[in-house]
Formats: structure tokens, C-alpha cells, sequence
């Protein structure tokens, strides 16, 4: 049950202050279903409390004081307290899962709080998360053993199938190991807004819109549109010749050759 | 009588103290006077910490080898009246969170139970009593698991009791306190201390308080009894 039609959901962020207390230059962004967007800025620079103000639809009582609007107005209650009606999913940092649970039982129970009603729910969510790492996660393992990449990945399919969220939040999703071309361009398919909160320029590049942050501040909101083709092709190459490498080394070979088939 | 009181429950380091500052700041900001009372087993420093930090009245009592709700309920009625002589419009009264058996709720009072998102998922079907007689349970330190891993939580809490009121919470950033604020300022005083009863039958045991007696106050139970100002008479079981 949504109360806002998921295509015509229109999310705005108006500013709050810097981390010594400035009021933020920007006016207002708006996020839109089919918005790829990535904020990055180096380390500290508010890009995850950024995300966690759209994960709590901010109302000035976060750390940064900015409000966060839906459609225009206040979202109702239920968009943040009730999993069942919150349009946003959010992949932390934190993969770390604490549950006592097997993965089968851990998605069963995630089901019901989101009140999935479809048919097939779990095996489907390990399905897509089995595409996005190369070691595979089985329903009846424990949620606890999985590896970092595992939980991950786990979670982008989770939030993608089970929670059916409108709009994505995942923060810094490269650092685990999973293949991220494929999940981003899985992404793009969906007509969902996305928001990324990277250190990696490949898939700061693939976006559509970038949000810079410094001292907790958005310093700029860019859309280079085509002005970086050549330079995304450039680093869509040097991503893959890096995957091959990085995949070579992980199975212990000693790399020898031309270096880069160059 | 005129004041309202809030019981706080949960296990030990959940974060129930940096709930009460929170309540403190937003009680205090509506220009309301609130009273803090702590009691433990053996050490608390909370009563000193609030009453420096907010300049309020706080009192703190050990309960030394008796059960620490015991002691609670014990104390209830004269801490209530202490409130009221002290000019507070709200008590709040922290438990030890020792025993996830008791449940020191009392009926027009608001009953929270504090607990941890880092706790397990099967923490809150142990600690049902404690769960499911509360009015509210506010999920602490949602900050350090992953979202999926919080509704699942949820799921778990509902399991207990499916009509509880679940705030979700980093208490010391204050996210999500809004909610639990809404639930304080729609609570009303509790008018006589004589219709205050507990809500739920502590485990059963020897005295007045554990065989089911459930009125508050010293003056209503017989054996080991305690009143507010006498808290350093400790009974060695002679």
C-alpha cells in the first residue's frame, strides 16, 4: 500500500547548516524516480548523514537541520516508522548482520515486515543477489556467515525485490568486492531514483547528477551531461582492465605479460 | 496530585540515560519541571550527572541485596509525593534494568522500554514481560545495523506484542525522538497514587510484592519493606 503514487514521487531537499554552524549555499534538490545520482567529497564530509536525512525524511531535528519534503509537504508518519510504507530502502556501511537467523529466515521475516505479498519473494532475492558476487549465498546458511560482499549484495537484492523501494540509498557499495557495473546498470533499469554515495569515479561517472560535499556542506550539484563521454569511456576501460586483474590476483596467479594489453 | 510519571525500563548500557536527556531537554524547552529518580543496586552517578547538566531535582536510591524494582515500587508513592513537594510537573523514574522477568510499569503511568538494535534478533521474546507491558519500546543505536536488519528487528518486537508503539532511535543524536516527545505530552498525571497499581504480577517469591500484592507504597505491604528515606537499611535476611 503506497499512499503516493511511486512515479510521481517528487522528494526535495532544502539546506541545513555546515559542520561549524553556516547556513548551506544551495536552494533546494529535488529527487525524481529514474534520478541516478552520487554525492561525493572526501571522507567527513557529510555524504552519509546527506542519505540519512532523505532515510528520515528530516524535519531540522538531524545533526545537519535540514528538512526533507515529499510532494511538497510533510511525509506522513507512516513513510518513516511503518516498513510496509516506507518508500526508501538505505544499504549502510554497517553490513555487519547481527541476526541469529539463516538466510532463508532472515527474508521470510523481512517479508512480512514489508508486507510482500508476491509469490516466490526469497528465491528470487537470492537469485539477483548471486549476480552481483561471484561466490554464491544459499538460503539455508547463517545471515552471520556470510562474507562482507555476500551481506551486500544480499541487501541490494533485498532492498530491489523485498522492500520494493521507489527510491535507493547506498553508501559506498564498491568497497565490498561485488560487481557494481551490474548492479548499477540493474538499477538504471528499474526507473528508480538512486542515490550513491561513492569514492569510485566509474560509478561517479555512470550518474546523472553529482552532489559535492565538503565540511558538511553540498558545495555544488553538477550535470555534466555529455561534456565526460570520452572520459567514462576512458575509465569504463580502465575499470575492466582493473576487474580482470584484481580477479587474477585474487586467485593467486603471478601476473606476468604486457601490462594493461598495451 | 499533579504530576506525571514515566517509568524507564531495559537492560543495562541500552542507552536509557541518554533517553531521559533527551526527554529532560524537551520537557524543560516547554517550560515544564521535571524530577529525575534513579535507583540501582549499588553504584549510579546519573542522579549527580542530570542534576548538574539540567540543574532539576534528582534522587537516587540503592537497593543494595534487595531486588532493585522492588525496591522501585517501594519507593514509588514517596518519591511521587517528593516530585510534587519538589515543584516537578513530571518524574521520571529510571530502573537498573537488571531483571528482564519484572516488569515495575504502573498502571497511568507511560511505560517505555529501552532496548538495543545491536541486542539479537530472538532479544525481545526473552524479555517479553518487559516488552510487551510497556507503551512504548524505543529502539536504540539503529545507527550501527543495516535497515533491513531494523525491520527485521521490528518484526521481532511486534512478535511480543503487535500493537506497541516502536521508535526507532540514535538517542544521543536524538533521531527519532520526536515520536516518543509526541507520547510524553499526550500522557496525563497520574491523579491518586491510591488507584496506582502495577500492571503485571511480579515472579513469584516470599513477600507481599512477589506473592501478587500489587498496590505501591511501604505502607501496603508487610516483611521487607522500605520506605524512601531509609534506603541504607539494609536487610541482611536475619
Amino acid at each position: 500500500m503506497n499512499i503516493v503514487n511511486d512515479e510521481q514521487l517528487l522528494i526535495t531537499v532544502y539546506p541545513g547548516y555546515t559542520k561549524t554552524g553556516e547556513p548551506e549555499g544551495f536552494e533546494s534538490i529535488e529527487i525524481r524516480p529514474g534520478d541516478i545520482i552520487t554525492i561525493v567529497g572526501p571522507t567527513g564530509s557529510g555524504k552519509t548523514a546527506f542519505i540519512n536525512d532523505i532515510e528520515v525524511f528530516a524535519q531540522r531535528d538531524t545533526v545537519t537541520g535540514r528538512n526533507v519534503t515529499v510532494n511538497g509537504g510533510v511525509p506522513p508518519e507512516s513513510f518513516v516508522r511503518d516498513p510496509a510504507n516506507k518508500p526508501i530502502a538505505m544499504i549502510t556501511q554497517n553490513t555487519k548482520c547481527l541476526a541469529d537467523l539463516t538466510v532463508d529466515e532472515f527474508l521470510d521475516m523481512h517479508i512480512i515486515a514489508r508486507n510482500n505479498k508476491e509469490c516466490n519473494t526469497c528465491e528470487k532475492t537470492i537469485e539477483l543477489a548471486n549476480r552481483f558476487m561471484g561466490e554464491k549465498i544459499r538460503g539455508e546458511v547463517r545471515i552471520s556467515a556470510l562474507s562482507g560482499g555476500q551481506t551486500r549484495s544480499l541487501m541490494i537484492a533485498d532492498a530491489v525485490i523485498i522492500s520494493q523501494a521507489p527510491i535507493l540509498l547506498l553508501d559506498e557499495i564498491e568497497n565490498a568486492g561485488i560487481f557494481k557495473e551490474e548492479v548499477v546498470n540493474h538499477l538504471k533499469k528499474l526507473n528508480k531514483a538512486v542515490l550513491f554515495v561513492t569514492h569510485d569515479p566509474y560509478i561517479a561517472l555512470l550518474s546523472d547528477r553529482r552532489i559535492v560535499m565538503r565540511n558538511g556542506e553540498v558545495t555544488a550539484v553538477l550535470e555534466p551531461g555529455d561534456s565526460e563521454k570520452e572520459f567514462l569511456m576512458k575509465v569504463s576501460q580502465i575499470d575492466h582492465t582493473l576487474s580482470e586483474i584484481r580477479e587474477r590476483i585474487r586467485v593467486g596467479e603471478v601476473l606476468g605479460g604486457v601490462a594493461f594489453g598495451s | 496530585m499533579a504530576v506525571k510519571l514515566i517509568v524507564i525500563a531495559g537492560p543495562p548500557s541500552v542507552g536509557k540515560t541518554a533517553v531521559v536527556k533527551q526527554i529532560i531537554k524537551h520537557i524543560k524547552r516547554n517550560n515544564g519541571a521535571p524530577a529525575y529518580l534513579k535507583v540501582d543496586v549499588v553504584v549510579a552517578f546519573e542522579d549527580i550527572e542530570l542534576k548538574e547538566e539540567y540543574n532539576i531535582p534528582t534522587k537516587k536510591v540503592y537497593s543494595g541485596d534487595l531486588c532493585p524494582d522492588h525496591m522501585g515500587i517501594m519507593v514509588i508513592r514517596d518519591a511521587m509525593e517528593w516530585a510534587e513537594k519538589e515543584g516537578a510537573d513530571t518524574l521520571i523514574y529510571e530502573s537498573a534494568g537488571l531483571c528482564l522477568r519484572c516488569t515495575p510499569y504502573i498502571s497511568d503511568s507511560l511505560g517505555i522500554c529501552v532496548i538495543s538494535a545491536v541486542f539479537g534478533t530472538h532479544a525481545p521474546l526473552k524479555m517479553a514481560p518487559m516488552i510487551g507491558l510497556s507503551d512504548v519500546v524505543v529502539v536504540t543505536k539503529t545507527d550501527l545495523i543495516s535497515q533491513a536488519e531494523k525491520e527485521v528487528f521490528r518484526e521481532q518486537i511486534r512478535k511480543v506484542s503487535p500493537e506497541l508503539d516502536i521508535i526507532e532511535t540514535n538517542a544521543i543524536q536524538g533521531t527519532g525522538m520526536q515520536y516518543l516527545m509526541k507520547v510524553i505530552d499526550m500522557q496525563k498525571p497520574m491523579d491518586d497514587l491510591n488507584h496506582a497499581m502495577l500492571r503485571g504480577i511480579p515472579p513469584l517469591g516470599v513477600c507481599t510484592i512477589c506473592v501478587g500484592k500489587k498496590e505501591i507504597g511501604w505502607q501496603n505491604h508487610f516483611g521487607v519493606i522500605r520506605r524512601l528515606e531509609d534506603d541504607d537499611n539494609i536487610y541482611r535476611g536475619e
